[in-house]
């Protein structure tokens, strides 16, 4: 196992360099270079010499290989480089700032839409066509359908300006600094909670129809029959045998979805005036913001690697059988 | 959606402005607005809760060209002079000035009592170098032009600058509005051309301004506190917090809950939605016209559109009251030229090209456009009179005016099509390039008349803002008369002639100045709205002390 593991590392290197490669080669390919945007709008005795000293500070009049490799270089010592933006800051720094706050919003949104929509999927396989299962399935496909910023202007003139209830947007009151601890931990909760509530609302229908498409089949497996003829609890025969199998492919589902963890929604954010990775990462593509977009690319793109090695190995420890195919398969 | 929704490209500096000596006609108070509360006695404390849609660039404005930047700096920051309420240029950082009647020479006298937020005192050598900043080949700045016209500059004593110009040049005075920057904390940064990278562009500003930066938070907030050494006395406003929010309808509805106190209308906010007693109640509403119009440009290298009775004929086609009600619900003013209306330079004594599709039919056939095809479309020489107008992609207004534009056009015969595209290719592909036909754009116009490089035939080169190819041997005559004189009143009768040729020829069709339409909470008092913005006497602005809503420090 462990040999394995080491061995899809080492052959995702040279995965990654290409992604990046091909990465770098598009977003230069875009049109527009980042000069303009930020000479756009100078007086034009300045353009045109602080355009080519910009060119020539940021290495655009460089072939594209060379400033490729310039970049890569500067990458394997982890230096991502310094931002076109005015501010000049380093990539490193404008990502880690926006980190915390996007996987914090993500990683809850992932939690409460596992916590729900696991059981709903259950219970409405488990009890096809019945009432519980009719409304969920319209509640799903509704939840689904529904634009999110709309329906975060809903939840926000309901809960924020009529009841007053929560904050309407933002991530900390602004007397932050003069709370105690605790209420510090519940002002930055209730500001997510409409955040994740909105969050959730797509993803929460595509897993629960997932886990309950999954669940319908297994049931219907032999295994299944077996265990109920052995005079097993229908509790017993769900919890045990048949939701192991059935989660499969929720856990594809979410091997697929971690990179999606550092992205962050552009909607939500904007909508919620929450300073995530995904304001951050299109506003780097408006402005041609070469260092920050392919900074986020890198991370992306590892982390979608680990997370395909990840979901692979799980799976060995979920079904057996894959595990043992894979011992076989390389005696 | 990209974050300047009012994607401009900001011609002139944008800086403070130019030399009016006698303030121009005062026009109406803004509409709607209250009178400035003549309430309860001013009192210090409290926090101001103001909403940016878009992130700051940075902290040092000399080297910025973004809205939110400057608004943030304009706090921080001073310069030797600024603009008062009638936008006459009074004393900041110099108590008093002379100009030689050759305009040539000014020399500054500048306060004394000025100290940098750090504590180290403001001298003339701190101007010295703001102005070996502003020209250093590696500074990234727009402003540079205004410095490259200086002959010498030198300070006799530390409290006087003297500045000579190589030739009388109409916006020295105004050009030294130019915020001031320390030399005692950027001298290094600014000789190995690292000025970007200072911390003091970003978390650690030194100015002299009535506040200093307290946070600062990228993407979500900025809080400043007030300055109590200020030169000019504390500010009465304790804290001024700006909270990036990008979506308008989240800062409307932060606005009705009570968790931003200034923000910017739209227009559909303005009339539709805050007329109601809660919120005439909660915030003072306030309309002025904005230094910013909106044309529909032509390239003028192509044959069709050189011909001035076509560009008229355009100008009859588009009703201007109906795009202003139609697309700002009212909230704009038609545009006869360049100038916004209101201020001294505005000639309001020019050609004017009424609503009137007959006239503009007329006018085409007298181009030789008189047959029509199956579709109804003018056709000359057995080709149909069709172009593609194109504008930029994320600002809705600009698209509503390329169709309102183009169902006006289609009446008299006239095939348009729309393409929007997205900004940075936008510039570089088209704009650059020349490649466009017609195009809906704004112009964002500084204080001073001074538009050489926006008219001027000598400013077609590829890189250069004459990008609808404008050449008129009169025009670039009064262009730079107008910018050698610094007596007002000879500047003004170029600057009038200028606007008559301009409404005759229609390089563009002028088409309206937006109005900018910002609220304050109630509470705040001592607000002056002029007919040219309210924020000038920001620092006089106040909350009695019963109505505070924060206790900061």
């Amino acid at each position: 196992m462990a040999l394995y593991a080491l061995r899809r590392l080492v052959l995702a290197v040279p995965l990654l360099v290409g992604i990046t490669f091909v990465s770098f080669v598009v977003i230069h390919l875009a049109p527009g270079d980042p000069t303009e945007l930020q000479l756009g709008e100078m007086s034009p005795e300045a353009s045109a010499h602080a355009r080519q000293m910009l060119r020539e500070l940021y290495g655009l009049d460089q072939p594209l290989v060379v400033q490729y490799w310039t970049w890569l270089r500067r990458v394997a010592q982890l230096d991502f480089g310094r931002s076109f933006a005015p501010d000049g800051r380093p990539v490193l720094d404008k990502i880690v700032e926006r980190l915390p706050v996007t996987l914090l919003l993500n990683v809850i949104e992932m939690v409460v839409i596992l916590l729900v929509a696991v059981p709903v999927g259950i219970l409405s396989a488990t009890r096809q066509y019945s009432l519980f299962d009719r409304v969920t399935t319209v509640l799903v496909f509704l939840g689904f359908a529904t634009p999110d910023f709309w329906f975060a202007l809903l939840l926000m003139l309901l809960f924020g300006v009529q009841l007053g209830w929560l904050p309407i947007s933002g991530l900390r009151s602004l007397n932050w600094e003069y709370l105690s601890f605790w209420r510090q931990q519940w002002d930055l909760v209730s500001h997510l909670i409409l955040p994740v509530l909105v969050a959730t609302l797509g993803g929460l229908a595509a897993v629960s129809r997932y886990m309950r498409q999954s669940m319908l089949e297994v049931i219907r497996q032999d295994y299944v029959q077996v265990a109920r003829a052995k005079g097993l609890s229908e509790r017993i025969v769900i919890s045990k045998h048949a939701l192991r199998n059935a989660l499969l492919p929720i856990v594809t589902i979410l091997g697929l979805s971690l990179p999606g963890l550092v992205g962050g929604s552009v909607i939500v954010e904007s909508v919620f005036a929450i300073p995530g990775m995904g304001q951050l990462m299109v506003q780097a593509v408006y402005q041609r913001d070469y260092p920050v977009v392919m900074g986020n690319l890198v991370i992306v793109a590892t982390l979608t690697l680990l997370a395909n090695l990840a979901a692979d190995l799980v799976y060995g420890l979920v079904d057996p059988r894959i595990r043992l195919a894979g011992r076989r398969g390389r005696r | 959606m990209p974050g300047r929704a009012l994607a401009l490209l900001l011609a002139v500096a944008v800086l403070g402005g130019c030399g009016a000596e006698d303030a121009g006609p005062a026009a109406a108070p803004a509409d709607g607005a209250r009178p400035p509360g003549r309430g309860p006695a001013p009192a210090y404390g409290d926090t101001l809760v103001e909403a940016l849609t878009g992130n700051v660039s940075g902290l040092i404005p000399n080297i910025l060209s973004d809205a939110p930047s400057f608004e943030v700096a304009g706090l921080l920051y001073n310069g030797l002079v600024k603009r008062d309420r009638d936008l006459r240029l009074v004393g900041d950082l110099a108590e008093r000035w002379t100009l030689s009647p050759d305009c040539r020479e000014l020399t500054f006298q500048l306060r004394r009592n000025v100290r940098w937020h750090d504590g180290h005192p403001f001298t003339a050598e701190d101007v010295l170098f703001t102005y070996r900043t502003m020209v250093h080949p590696r500074t990234p700045t727009a402003y540079r032009e205004d410095f490259l016209a200086v002959e010498t500059i030198e300070a006799p004593d530390p409290y006087t600058v003297r500045i000579r110009y190589r030739r009388p040049y109409a916006k020295a005075l105004q050009s030294w509005g130019i915020w001031m920057l320390p030399r005692h904390v950027l001298e290094p940064w600014v000789r190995e051309g690292r000025l970007r990278e200072a911390p003091q562009n970003w978390h650690a500003p030194v100015g002299t301004g009535p506040y200093r930066l307290r946070e600062l938070r990228a993407g979500e907030k900025i809080v400043l506190v007030a300055n109590r050494d200020y030169f000019a006395g504390r500010p009465y406003i304790s804290r001024v917090v700006y909270r990036i929010i990008p979506s308008q309808a989240t800062i409307f509805l932060e606005l009705k809950a009570g968790g931003v106190d200034v923000a910017n209308l739209t227009a559909l906010q303005y009339r539709r939605q805050t007329e109601y007693p809660a919120f005439r109640k909660a915030f003072h509403k306030f309309r002025y016209a904005a230094n910013a119009y909106t044309y529909l440009g032509f390239n003028l290298r192509d044959p069709r559109f050189a011909d001035r009775r076509v560009r008229q004929a355009f100008a009859h086609a588009i009703d201007k009251r109906a795009l202003v009600e139609g697309v700002l619900l009212g909230m704009g003013r038609e545009a006869t030229g360049p100038y916004r209306p209101g201020t001294w330079v505005y000639n309001p004594n020019v050609p004017a090209y009424p609503y009137d599709p007959a006239r503009a039919r007329e006018l085409l056939a007298a181009a030789g456009w008189r047959q029509r095809n199956a579709e109804g479309v003018l056709v000359r020489d057995g080709k149909p009179f069709a172009f593609t107008l194109l504008t930029n992609q994320g600002n809705d207004e600009r698209k509503k005016v390329a169709e309102i534009v183009q169902a006006s056009l289609r009446e008299v015969g006239v095939a348009v099509e729309i393409k929007t595209i997205e900004w940075a290719a936008f510039l570089k592909e088209y704009i650059r390039k020349r490649r466009f036909e017609a195009i809906i754009l704004g112009w964002g116009i500084g204080h001073d008349p001074d538009q050489y490089d926006i008219w001027h035939s000598s400013k077609t080169g590829p890189d250069e803002l004459n990008h609808i190819g404008y050449a008129n041997p009169e025009v670039d005559a009064l262009l730079e008369r107008g910018r050698a004189s610094c007596e007002e009143r000879e500047r003004k009768q170029h600057y009038d002639r200028l606007q008559v040729v301009l409404a005759d020829e229609q390089p563009i069709v002028f088409l309206y100045f937006r109005d900018a339409l910002p609220v304050v909470a109630s509470r705040v008092q001592g607000i002056d709205a002029s007919p040219h913005g309210i924020k000038f006497n920001f620092t006089e602005w106040y909350v009695p002390e019963a109505r505070q809503r924060y206790t900061s420090e």
